[in-house]
């Protein structure tokens, strides 16, 4: 890091003195980073830009949202119909989220892989859940806001889990409501909630990027590397214009779902306005929320149920204390490799049950599916770590990087080994 | 990349199979031409007109429109009346308004800054009248069904004698799209119901479709200038994705490796 930078003008070594702002935005743009990151690496930037977009819209939405239970829906339909681009806003708004999740798991999944929360990295790491689970509460409270019959109905099955805790569940329950049932107390403290939510994950995007520039990124190699050195490039312009592509080629994929396909993620019952005396046939949360779901489901015991959902997030906190490998990347392990795959499938298959109705096969499915999800995390990788036979790692990224992507997935013949070794003496 | 790509396609397609097999139906629902689908889809301008006849001379005993104005029939994207012709049709109801300054109440004929007048005064009324079946408001009835169109359409024609098992109560009809198949809602059209003023023959088909029209038009007011601006949107992206592409190719070109 270039803690010795000075600013070149006199103002600005006058500021710079005062508040290091100068020293920070050079430190940003000098930061040196593996030059072999692939695209799955962009989604960070990504990940920026959707919560940013989402704290734009959503402070446009706040100033003509109301939220009553009375006026709730009709303001919703007014910012539609009334409001100048309204439909747009809240058609980003709503697909925003669902975009938002769509990269966290893409980027979550990233780090699966590539071993990213390994030491050192495991503070980032969690910081990185903290923000997930954020997300989640945030992602369900603004569900609830539009009040048609998913969100009511939503809400009331979601905070009921609550009411599995022994003991004081009742009563937890009946203090999120602020009353005997989903209604206009939930509503209000649901929206500023939501409003309040963003900005606690800014901050954590803050210290997650600040923990990040103390050991520096993980590579699609996995190794730690001299920076800067041979295998660094600056952070600008190099990954700056990066993952302005990648950026670009996200927000087509996004503007197809906000101009084609608006409500394709949404479920049609929401449109109808809540009523507490209907109850929708199939109450469904939205896709990202599935997989959870399904596991909530999948245990009879309600109160099991709940745990184990909870499980399924809190599990991951501990996960860089599970994976018992030295090797960080799933490119030099073959065997964690095929499991990481066959998690990815079983988090898909969780998906898929839990938009399902909860019987027959679908729950049986749902059941091994979850037993699955917690034995890779608390059998799997751990063993995992001390049987698997991984291949050898170079010892820079130039040899791969230089050979071609492909090489990295191969084994790197021991002469070329040796002579790296040689050379570092 | 190219891996990169597939595996993100393949999420995505997952997505969408996962969203069809929630909406996977038994009965298909009937298949029409919809203007308003794809890319460029805009309303047939006659047929939302015709819509919003069918609408006020059939539905309108029922169903409200809660979310709409006069003023809407006017706006662009929409069946576009013109001004005077909107006019008429608003002052064709009458509103409560008030108080004045006696502090009376007073009905005087709507305006088009008025939301379309309903049926009954408020749900319980509406049950009542309809043998204890609330008619649903129709102004964003197109979003709130699964199948949206398909759907309606499909059930305005989907009216049939039951099968010989099936008892029906009174004030209870059969109809195939419907979702355990009971409805309360008698066949609300029959060929020749309205006369059309652009002279179309009005069959049950024609009529089905235009109402669907004016449906979907009336939950997505602003489809038309969705359309447009998102097509012009991508285009932008994608050509700003080129340059960004062609500028990132350039800088990395000082570093020997691959992007």
């Amino acid at each position: 890091m270039s803690d010795n930078y000075t600013p070149k003008s006199k103002i600005g070594k006058w500021f710079n003195d005062r508040l290091p702002l100068l020293t920070l935005a050079n430190h940003l743009t000098d930061y040196p980073t593996p030059k072999n990151l692939n695209y799955w690496w962009t989604f960070g930037g990504i990940l920026t830009f959707c919560l940013l977009t989402q704290i734009v819209t959503g402070l446009v939405l706040a100033m003509h949202y109301i939220a009553d239970t009375k006026l709730a829906f009709a303001s919703v339909e007014h910012i539609m119909r009334d409001v100048n681009y309204g439909w747009l806003i809240r058609y980003v708004h709503a697909n925003g989220a669902s975009m938002f999740f769509l990269a966290v798991y893409i980027h979550i999944f990233r780090s699966l892989f590539y071993g990213s929360y390994k030491s050192p990295r495991e503070i980032i790491w969690i910081l990185g859940i903290i923000i997930y689970l954020l997300m989640m509460a945030a992602a369900f409270m603004g569900y609830v806001l539009p009040w048609g019959q998913m969100s009511y109905w939503g809400a009331t099955v979601i905070t009921n889990l609550f009411s599995a805790i022994p003991f004081v569940g009742e009563g937890i329950t009946t203090w999120l409501w602020g009353g005997y049932s989903v209604d206009n107390p939930t509503l209000t403290r649901f929206f500023t909630l939501h409003y309040l939510i963003p900005f606690l994950i800014l901050g954590l995007v803050v210290l997650h990027i600040w923990a990040l520039h103390v050991p520096g990124n993980n590579n699609p190699v996995g190794i730690e590397i001299q920076k800067p050195s041979k295998d660094t490039v600056p952070f600008h312009p190099y990954i700056v214009i990066k993952d302005a592509f990648a950026l670009l080629l996200f927000s087509i994929v996004f503007a197809f779902f906000v101009f084609y396909a608006p409500n394709i993620l949404g479920h049609a019952d929401n449109y109808i306005e809540a009523n507490p005396l209907v109850t929708p046939a199939h109450i469904v949360p939205e896709w990202y929320l599935l997989p959870f779901y399904a596991i909530l489901r999948s245990v009879p015991d309600k109160l099991m149920g709940v745990l184990a959902m909870f499980s399924a997030i809190f599990i991951l906190v501990i996960l860089p204390w599970l994976d018992t490998s030295k090797v960080r990347s799933a490119v030099f392990r073959p065997l964690y490799k095929q499991f990481y795959w066959i998690l990815v499938l079983d988090v898909l298959v969780l998906g898929y049950v839990g938009a399902m109705p909860a019987e027959g096969l679908y729950l049986l499915i749902a059941r091994v599916a979850t037993a699955y999800y917690f034995a890779h995390f608390l059998i799997i990788l751990p063993v995992l770590g001390w049987v698997e036979k991984t291949n050898p790692v170079p010892l820079s990224i130039t040899e791969p990087v230089l050979a071609g992507a492909a090489m990295a997935t191969r084994q790197i013949p021991e002469k070329k080994l040796e002579i790296n070794l040689k050379s570092l003496g | 990349m190219k891996r990169f790509i597939s595996i993100l396609v393949l999420l995505i397609s997952t997505f969408f199979l996962n969203n069809h097999s929630i909406s996977a139906d038994a009965e298909k629902f009937l298949e029409t031409d919809w203007s308003f689908k794809g890319l460029f889809g805009k309303f047939d301008r006659a047929s939302l007109q015709r819509g919003y006849q069918v609408y006020t001379e059939v539905c309108a005993a029922c169903h409200s429109m809660q979310y709409l104005s006069y003023r809407n029939l006017v706006e662009p994207g929409g069946p576009e009346f013109t001004e005077e012709q909107a006019k008429a049709i608003a002052a064709s109801f009458e509103v409560l308004d008030g108080p004045n300054s006696d502090g009376e109440m007073f009905t005087r004929p709507a305006k088009l800054s008025d939301k379309f007048v309903k049926p009954y005064e408020n749900v319980e009324a509406s049950k009542a009248a309809n043998g204890g079946a609330y008619p649903p408001d129709m102004s964003v009835l197109a979003k709130a069904r699964m199948g949206g169109a398909d759907y309606i359409y499909s059930l305005l024609l989907g009216y049939e004698d039951p099968p010989a098992e099936i008892k029906l109560d009174d004030g209870v009809y059969y109809n195939k799209f419907m979702y355990g198949n009971k409805i309360k809602m008698s066949a609300p059209l029959s060929d020749g119901l309205v006369e059309y003023n652009d002279g179309t023959e009005a069959t049950q088909e024609q009529m089905a479709k235009d109402i669907t029209t004016f449906l979907v038009w009336s939950a997505e007011p602003h489809l038309e200038t969705r359309h447009k601006t998102g097509f012009r949107v991508i285009v932008y992206l994608i050509i700003l994705s080129i340059l960004v592409y062609l500028t990132m190719k350039k800088i990395w070109s000082r570093v020997e490796t691959k992007v």
